[in-house]
């Protein structure tokens, strides 16, 4: 009878358990099939009960809801995951995971979602990642749970900390959960103690928690320390705000280096006014351009080389457009500068137009591959991947240009006949040649540049336009003539530029930067590392 | 079956009856357009777009048999981004070709220099672009937004739903963005926004180097405020900066940016994966779904050749100026200026969004207002948009100089400036 009644009893336990963990499945699809309908504050409550249900599965699919990849299958009303898959979705099911084969948009109801939601979507997908195995996304979900403190999640951090082994995810736990100890209704010495990590990470986040500290703080003793510890941030942030703007201006140093050394040559030391020299660079641009849509549709795979791709094309396109520019208009008007500078600028009306005419007016779209997307921190310094190589590119331009003027033979000749046509030429050096090689080398490097500039500007036929002005700028502030003084001018022009527009303002810091290079030319009319001797007269 | 074969031959005969009275009456001289949009030059981008919707429309209507049983016929100019070329085309449009109406400019600084000229030769002007409003003329219609149609709702928006406390006015530095702004300084301080609370920002045109202004915002946004930035950049500045937005690490549900001068059209040459959920407030978008819009699509991209080609606000806007004109002309019953000018008042055709807008007395539309968030594929989703209609404000309430000016331009006030303190017709402003 023991026994029976024993056994009775375990039955109904065991039945227990098993209509609990249908009701959770079931629950799962109630709550997923929530955030599907209603308005978007319907949908905000639905979050925060799936959130809440602190169940695995719904990571996954809160993230798919913030990343606009959560639909609705208008065939059978079943909620998909659908990733894309060529031109078609890869479908699985939300709730089980099962894959449920592919579809298109058309077949589809996305869920719609605002930024509003994908705030309080970052938030419980952090509370719900906090154990993930992987330890990025352990460490996303300390940031974003930081960058948006919730209450409710402290149980959760302090198991996390707990489990952590990681010493720098640990830390990233532990700031974390100051943020939102400072939120919560914890007692005051806690929050003091959560004020001092909070301060020791010292970055704009901290500060922003610090900043809502202050703002909500009704104790006055909290209150000051909040208000310490984000002067102490302020101040450290300080000395790290000069450092960037000194980087920003070596990354626009290196942007106006790039299109500025190709006229260094042209213009440096061929003495022709090419006002067609921004169109080159725009040339290249476009050359990146084409690259880019041939791979996208025949060579998906090679997508992340299309910059490397590209970069040759661009040299060559360029550089036979300015060798036929040179054959064709400026040889007549060697001498005569004034009818140089109105020829190239009716020609670069003319480029202008042509590529208008055969790419349209608008903006086309040149990717960032792989590589050249996204940003690291250096202490507080946030450094962008795309500038970083832009700088080391156009260092590599300006080190191999230098390489090709000194030591191959058609540097010697270029060399040779700027400082002296008549005696080159009795040397017997062909100078038409040289002259229609120099300017091809000029432009090639200005299609170069476009293949850079391509990534962080728009590519239009205007691009070039931009271009020219800060380019000239550079080439007389630095020194016609004189490679350094180009990497010097742009440089120094960059640096100064990005330390005045803080203060300034992007206009008025520009017109300060003229006025300075036209009161510069006044007193050094050479600009900064004048050529000497007898080649300048 | 020979019922069926006579209904036939009767509705061959009926259909080469209709033709053949169809072709007499357009038998008279075509009525001419103008289109005074830049094809070269800066705005070339953007006012390209906007010349072929116009061939476009007039094509569509032609087949439809012209207006008044005359042809229309397009004539179209190059002012080349050329503000003073501006003038001198309309002159041309108006004198030489003596057309009908204009559709044209983009630039407030463009449609300032033609309203002399238009108000002189006594044309019809119909200006499809947002604008900063403080104006209303007689011979102009302005089928784009004015302050109070874009930027007030947007920011209305973000206070509501995003709970935005702290404001960046990012512009470039000219006159829509310099009005715009002003109003809506006036506009965040009649809500409580403290003067520490908000930061202008002015670049020159087609600014490339973005990073300390997106430093900046970052800064300005780590005051423990949710921070929005309110962006009236123009044309080949948006594509830098907001890839420098992208690679910076600020997303639109940290720092949400809503932008007045950023349409599809200005998306297509950006990777917008980035920009998921930054926003734009206009009277349109091309996702907006209704038959109207489809049917609109579908042959804009038929004309173009280009399945892929998209649709956007200052299109929709000449959409509407043109079937308000052709309604307008078929009502006076003439193409004479004064005729059709006072005729447009009231006209009410379809917009593309899903309703109706009609031409009000002070020459500008009701629109409804649309705020809709970037999407990876380069379209806008609709997030919110007003119940109802708005009534365009052209002249600004919360600016001291226009509070107290009104135009009405039906009889007896005929005044594009009216004092309603004073009763006087001529205030400040133009």
């Amino acid at each position: 009878m023991f026994f029976l009644r024993l056994l009775a009893g375990v039955s109904s336990a065991l039945a227990a358990v098993v209509i609990a963990a249908t009701a959770w499945a079931a629950d799962l699809q109630t709550l997923v099939t929530n955030l599907t309908t209603g308005s978007f504050g319907d949908r905000e409550t639905a979050i925060g009960a799936l959130a809440a249900s602190g169940d695995a599965r719904a990571a996954p699919i809160l993230e798919a809801l913030g990343a606009g990849q959560l639909y609705l299958r208008k065939a059978d009303n079943v909620v998909v995951i659908g990733k894309p898959d060529g031109n078609q979705l890869a479908l699985t099911e939300a709730v089980s995971g099962k894959p449920a084969g592919t579809g298109s948009e058309a077949e589809l109801d996305r869920v719609r979602v605002n930024n509003r939601l994908r705030g309080v979507i970052e938030a419980a997908v952090g509370s719900l990642t906090l154990m993930s195995p992987d330890a990025r996304v352990r460490r996303g979900a300390a940031d974003s749970l930081f960058k948006r403190p919730d209450p409710a999640a402290l149980g959760a951090l302090d198991a996390a900390i707990a489990a952590e082994k990681d010493a720098r995810i640990k830390t990233a736990f532990q700031e974390a959960r100051a943020a939102v100890v400072l939120v919560s209704d914890a007692p005051k010495q806690d929050k003091l103690a959560a004020l001092d990590v909070v301060r020791d990470k010292g970055n704009r986040d901290a500060l922003s928690v610090l900043q809502a500290a202050i703002n909500s703080a009704s104790d006055p003793e909290i209150k000051a320390a909040a208000t310490a510890a984000a002067a102490s941030v302020r101040q450290s942030l300080a000395a790290w705000e000069a450092a960037q703007n000194v980087w920003y201006g070596i990354s626009l140093g290196s942007v106006l280096l790039l299109a500025a050394i190709g006229l260094a040559i042209t213009f440096g030391t061929m003495g022709v006014i090419n006002m067609a020299h921004g169109e080159m660079v725009m040339l290249g641009a476009y050359t990146t351009f084409v690259v880019q849509d041939i791979i996208r549709t025949s060579f998906p795979h090679l997508f992340d080389a299309s910059l490397v791709i590209a970069l040759p094309l661009a040299f060559v396109v360029a550089g036979v457009v300015g060798i036929a520019i040179e054959r064709g208009i400026i040889r007549f008007l060697y001498g005569r500068p004034l009818d140089t500078l109105l020829a190239t600028w009716g020609l670069s009306l003319v480029l202008q137009q042509a590529v208008r005419s055969i790419f349209g007016p608008s903006n086309r779209e040149v990717g960032a591959p792989a590589f050249m997307s996204g940003a690291f921190q250096l202490g507080q310094l946030t450094i962008t991947y795309g500038r970083l190589w832009i700088v080391v590119f156009s260092l590599l331009v300006f080190a191999t240009l230098i390489l090709v003027l000194r030591k191959t033979p058609l540097g010697l000749y270029m060399r040779a006949v700027t400082q002296n046509r008549p005696m080159a030429s009795a040397m017997g050096i062909r100078t038409p040649r040289v002259d229609a090689l120099t300017f091809g080398l000029g432009s090639g490097i200005a299609g170069l540049a476009g293949v850079a500039l391509s990534q962080i500007d728009n590519v239009s036929p205007n691009l070039g336009q931009g271009y020219i002005i800060d380019s000239f700028m550079v080439v007389v502030f630095g020194g016609v003539g004189n490679l350094f003084g180009t990497l010097v001018g742009a440089t120094a022009l960059g640096i100064v530029n990005k330390f005045l527009e803080p203060y300034a303002g992007a206009v008025l810091g520009k017109i300060l930067v003229l006025v300075f290079i036209i009161l510069f030319i006044q007193r050094r009319p050479r600009g900064l590392f004048a050529l000497k001797g007898r080649a300048v007269e | 079956m020979k019922l069926g074969s006579i209904l036939k031959t009767g509705m061959v005969a009926a259909g080469l009856l209709a033709g053949a009275a169809g072709s007499a009456l357009a038998q008279g001289a075509p009525i001419k357009v103008g289109v005074l949009h830049s094809l070269s030059g800066t705005m070339a981008i953007s006012e390209t777009t906007l010349k072929d919707v116009m061939l476009m429309l007039i094509e569509e209507q032609n087949k439809k048999g012209g207006v008044l049983g005359r042809k229309l016929e397009a004539v179209v100019v190059d002012p080349a981004s050329n503000w003073p070329l501006f003038a001198e085309k309309a002159r041309e449009l108006l004198q030489k070709e003596k057309v009908a109406a204009v559709f044209g400019c983009w630039t407030s600084v463009s449609r300032k220099s033609v309203l002399p000229v238009f108000e002189e030769l006594n044309g019809i002007l119909f200006y499809p672009v947002q604008y900063e409003g403080e104006e209303s003329s007689r011979n102009v219609f302005y089928t784009g937004a004015a302050p109070n149609q874009q930027a007030i709702p947007a920011v209305d928006y973000l206070m509501a739903n995003e709970k935005v406390q702290r404001w960046v006015l990012a512009g470039t530095d000219y006159v829509y963005p310099r009005t715009t702004n002003k109003i809506l300084e006036a506009y965040l301080k009649q809500k409580g926004v403290k003067q520490e609370d908000i930061m202008i920002n002015y670049t020159p045109f087609g600014h490339s180097d973005w990073q300390s202004i997106v430093a900046e915002i970052k800064k300005f946004g780590s005051a423990g405020k949710k921070t929005a930035v309110v962006s009236t950049i123009n044309g080949d500045a948006n594509v830098p900066f907001y890839k420098e937005l992208g690679n910076a690490g600020i997303k639109a549900k940290d720092i949400p940016v809503v932008a007045f001068s950023v349409g599809e059209e200005e998306l297509a040459g950006i990777d917008t994966k980035p920009l998921l959920g930054h926003l734009a407030a206009w009277n349109y978008f091309q996702s907006v779904k209704n038959p109207t819009n489809e049917a609109f699509i579908k042959a804009w991209q038929t004309f173009t050749k280009n399945p892929k080609r998209v649709t956007n606000d200052p299109m929709e806007a000449h959409v509407i100026g043109f079937n308000m004109w052709i309604e307008a002309v078929k009502k006076a019953g003439t193409t004479d200026p004064d005729k059709v000018i006072d005729a447009m008042i009231g006209i009410t055709v379809p917009n593309l969004s899903g309703g109706y807008s009609a031409m009000m007395p002070n020459h500008h539309i009701t629109k409804p207002v649309l705020i809709g968030e970037i999407q990876g594929n380069g379209q806008f989703d609709t997030v919110w948009q007003t119940p109802g209609l708005v009534v365009a404000e052209e002249w600004s309430p919360y600016l001291p100089d226009s509070k107290d000016l009104i135009a009405d331009w039906r009889k007896p006030m005929n005044c594009g400036n009216f004092n309603v303190v004073t009763g006087k017709c001529g205030g400040k402003g133009k």
